[in-house]
């Protein structure tokens, strides 16, 4: 028995199956997660992400604490409501989270936070905020829904409390709040939409009038599928301590300038070459590839970080750290066979489309 | 509950068998074991013409969540395979004991079939793994 969110007996009522996430039972599905990834890219679903953590980080030092947290540069949020995705390194530059931070104001700044990393993330946030005399403060009292697909924004805009205007007017990667709500233009899925953070006792109410707008429920099986195809990593499975942003695909995410900018993390990570490549991969044959899998490459042996069955390219696709200097035809050990396949730049698919080459 | 058709026999792989008159037999996976799969994104089927022994791994069934193996349930010649599950893999989800069959084959033995379980034995097995 794991946490339960605020619409566990929502999802139960519809029918979804329901597994362990980082301690959470969420829904992995209600009856299709194939049906409910075509769904995201064709018009509109909603997920319950209730089980991230979202952390405010208070105090007129907050944005020189997340300067000294963050590989990212919250200097680069001035305007109220404008975010960035970042990563959280320890001392040797592995990443203790990957995370979105949301400058709310001069002194309060937002975190989200993957679940099961939201204890070890609260314990070295605590650990380092006493120097900056900020407050960390995560809010058990708010649930967090993902509303995604090329109709979300439409349909989900005249719900919220923020107002249809207001949220209609965010440009990506921004967010504004009223009562407690924060509308977000962000996202897991490589389609527009929206994240909405709203006290608990609301979520239930905005989950039943998406749902009688159209918005099919989608559960976690989807929401790895569409990550995938958008190229995002997973923490854990693509990331975790062992490797640096540097190694899974994240170095426009390293904020190196200004030079005095002192991170932790940042000797480990500056001025280093990795010896691995972050690839995408496209399956050339039937099969799929899985987590671990071997990939041979000219240059010698590769691992499969993320892989899993593409429904918008009917392929199998994948994430991969290989070799530096491997060639692009590569062969994947799927189940005792050397399979082909091919490296691609992610995403693989956006808005929709298949942006990678087949073949 | 799962449904587990009377009129079949059942291996603890959880395929099913079908004796049909022509004396070959068909074979799917049961609808227990589709459901606890998943959604199939791929089906292989074993190449006609060819001798499988009992308990060989002969098919793979792959999901959105994993690929599984099914075996063969008794030894003999592959008569056919469902080609229509190359493009419509979602029929052994959807008809596991139907359109979803995987494929058929001549026994070397007839009396192989006795030895697999009845609806009856297969139900109790369900019924311990739960």
């Amino acid at each position: 028995m794991g946490f339960k969110t605020p619409l566990h007996a929502l999802h139960v009522e519809a029918g979804a199956k329901i597994v362990d996430f980082g301690g959470w039972d969420m829904p992995l599905h209600y009856g299709s997660q194939i049906d409910e990834h075509h769904a995201v890219r064709g018009h509109a679903g909603v997920f319950d992400v209730s089980h991230m953590g979202v952390v405010d980080v208070c105090g007129v030092r907050a944005r020189d604490f997340l300067s000294r947290v963050l590989a990212n540069n919250p200097d680069k949020l001035r305007r109220a409501g404008k975010a960035f995705y970042t990563c959280m390194l320890d001392e040797r530059g592995g990443i203790i989270d990957d995370l979105i931070v949301y400058f709310l104001d001069d002194d309060w700044f937002r975190i989200v936070v993957n679940a099961g990393t939201r204890d070890a993330d609260l314990a070295w946030l605590h650990r380092h905020a006493g120097a900056f005399d900020v407050d960390v403060v995560p809010r058990e009292d708010l649930a967090m829904l993902a509303v995604q697909g090329p109709q979300a924004r439409e349909l989900a805009a005249p719900l919220v409390e923020v107002g249809a205007d207001a949220a209609l007017a965010l440009k990506p990667f921004n967010a504004t709040l009223a009562n407690e709500w924060m509308v977000a233009r962000t996202g897991y899925t490589g389609e527009d939409g929206f994240e909405i953070v709203l006290p608990a006792a609301e979520i239930a109410a905005l989950w039943r009038a998406l749902a009688s707008n159209g918005v099919a429920p989608a559960g976690l099986g989807a929401r790895d599928t569409l990550r995938l195809e958008a190229g995002m990593n997973l923490y854990g499975q693509d990331m975790d301590t062992s490797v640096t942003p540097l190694e899974c695909g994240l170095a426009w995410t390293v904020a190196l300038e200004p030079a005095d900018r002192d991170f932790i993390g940042r000797a480990a990570v500056e001025g280093v070459e990795p010896a691995v490549r972050f690839t995408g991969l496209v399956l050339d044959g039937r099969g799929v590839m899985r987590p671990q899998q071997v990939v041979h490459t000219d240059a010698g042996d590769g691992e499969i970080t993320s892989g899993s069955f593409s429904p918008t390219l009917g392929r199998s696709i994948a994430l991969a750290r290989i070799p530096v200097g491997a060639g692009d035809r590569v062969e994947v050990e799927i189940r005792g066979r050397r399979l082909p396949a091919h490296c691609v730049k992610p995403p693989f698919v956006r808005h929709g489309k298949a942006i990678v080459d087949l073949d | 509950m799962s449904e587990v058709p009377s009129e079949l026999k059942y291996t603890s792989e959880h395929e099913w068998v079908r004796r049909e008159e022509d004396g070959s037999v068909t074979i799917g996976i049961t609808e227990h074991a589709q459901s606890a799969l998943g959604e199939l994104v791929f089906v292989e089927i074993p190449e006609v013409g060819s001798q499988v022994a009992a308990g060989d791994a002969c098919a793979v069934v792959e999901s959105v969540k994993a690929a599984s193996d099914v075996y063969a349930p008794i030894g003999g010649e592959i008569l056919a395979g469902n080609d229509a599950l190359a493009d419509a893999p979602e029929k052994v989800n959807e008809d596991p004991y139907t359109d979803g069959w995987l494929f058929r084959l001549r026994p070397d033995d007839d009396k192989d079939l006795d030895e697999l379980m009845d609806a009856e034995a297969y139900e109790a097995l369900l019924a311990e793994q739960d």
